[in-house]
């Protein structure tokens, strides 16, 4: 449930911009997730809704941009796609991968008024 | 209050760590855009527009984590961040760790649990300082709670501080405390598969403790298999085997500990 403190803390953010940015409400929000960010888009969406009540953002949207995860092969010496942290090189099988995409949990952009 | 944690302790400590940071993320230049559309009157035009924000949704937490860290290297503290799931045997470890090393190293522990202060009573009554840490609802701890938890104790220059999350192979993986290393805890009484099951938590450690191995006879627990999934989750992850009861392994443990803390000291001189 740590989706409940991510929220905290997009809140904190938005209501921190809303005076650098010199804004009232917040209409949607755009998050990048990525696959391996440990994030449970659903506990978030719902998380999201509860934490925005009576704030700037009550009843705003929130629009998720999935990233693909991807991670440095070693022995390949490329970069490949995962979708799990305990995913093979979808080349040579070996679990010798540095994850380098997709970890990231990221406030992209707002349509703010 | 601090949105993080929402402990209402925030102030205090926003006021002494962040004033730094508040300003790295402002681009004035979205001022003028917004004017424009305030002072515009065509009847029609909403005031509806875009900002770009780019912040990590965790930068917070980072940001304290950043000052912890900054504290624990200019204190050549080693600080290990210890996690699991409820029962592997993380306080047990703690006080055989601590019987065998307090006479040789400052030792010092935060002890993190929803409720109750059982396991820093466990941790005092060996005779080193701890601190309770209830996170409430809470699932994990953060950067900030051990800010706070910092300024309580008084910590010793070149010592072990071992920081024993909340009992959760979920969230406290997402969270950075400013340790040198999450340690993680599993013992042979859960399946040989948790690090495949729960992968976020032995990616974000660097030491895995397999813990109760004295229990290993009446089992079917798999330990190659288990080092396998580890190994697969997290291709650098090392593995010390033990039971803090009956102390076999310990050595390596204690072994391991004294070379990190020695790490730390070279980068503190």
């Amino acid at each position: 449930m740590h989706e409940m403190s991510l929220c905290e803390g997009i809140l904190q953010t938005l209501e921190q911009q809303a005076e650098v940015q010199d804004y009232q409400k917040v209409r949607t929000v755009w998050l990048e997730i990525g696959a391996l960010a440990g994030v449970e888009v659903e506990a978030l969406r719902f998380s999201f809704d509860v934490v925005m009540e009576g704030s700037l953002a009550e009843g705003a949207k929130l629009e998720i941009i999935p990233l693909p995860g991807q991670a440095w092969c070693m022995p390949c010496g490329i970069n490949v796609p995962v979708e799990q942290l305990y995913d093979p090189c979808p080349h040579c099988g070996s679990h010798q991968l540095q994850v380098n995409g997709g970890d990231q949990m990221r406030i992209k952009e707002l349509e703010v008024e | 209050m601090c949105g993080i944690c929402g402990c209402g302790e925030g102030p205090v400590h926003l006021d002494e760590h962040e004033h730094s940071h508040e300003h790295e993320h402002e681009h004035d230049h979205n001022h003028t855009h917004s004017h424009a559309a305030v002072h515009s009157h065509a009847p029609g035009l909403s005031q509806v527009r875009m900002v770009q924000i780019e912040q990590d949704i965790l930068a917070k937490n980072n940001q304290y984590a950043h000052e912890n860290r900054r504290y624990f290297s200019a204190h050549g503290l080693l600080v290990l961040n210890l996690v699991s799931s409820p029962g592997s045997g993380k306080t047990t470890l703690l006080t055989e760790t601590i019987l065998r090393l307090k006479d040789e190293i400052g030792i010092a522990v935060i002890e993190g649990d929803q409720q109750t202060a059982r396991d820093a009573e466990r941790i005092l009554s060996t005779g080193v300082q701890a601190i309770q840490i209830n996170t409430g609802k809470g699932c994990h701890l953060d950067a900030h709670r051990v800010g706070h938890a910092l300024e309580k104790l008084q910590l010793q220059d070149h010592s072990v501080l071992f920081i024993e999350n909340v009992g959760n192979l979920v969230c406290p993986s997402a969270f950075d405390l400013g340790e040198a290393h999450k340690v993680v805890v599993l013992s042979v009484t859960e399946g040989e598969d948790k690090p495949i099951k729960y992968p976020d938590m032995f990616h974000a450690a660097d030491l895995m403790i397999l813990n109760k191995t004295d229990l290993l006879p009446h089992l079917d627990f798999n330990v190659e298999e288990c080092i396998q999934y580890a190994k697969q989750v997290n291709p650098r992850i090392k593995i010390l085997s033990l039971s803090a009861k009956t102390g076999e392994g310990m050595d390596n443990w204690l072994a391991w500990l004294k070379a990190e803390l020695q790490l730390q000291l070279i980068a503190y001189a």
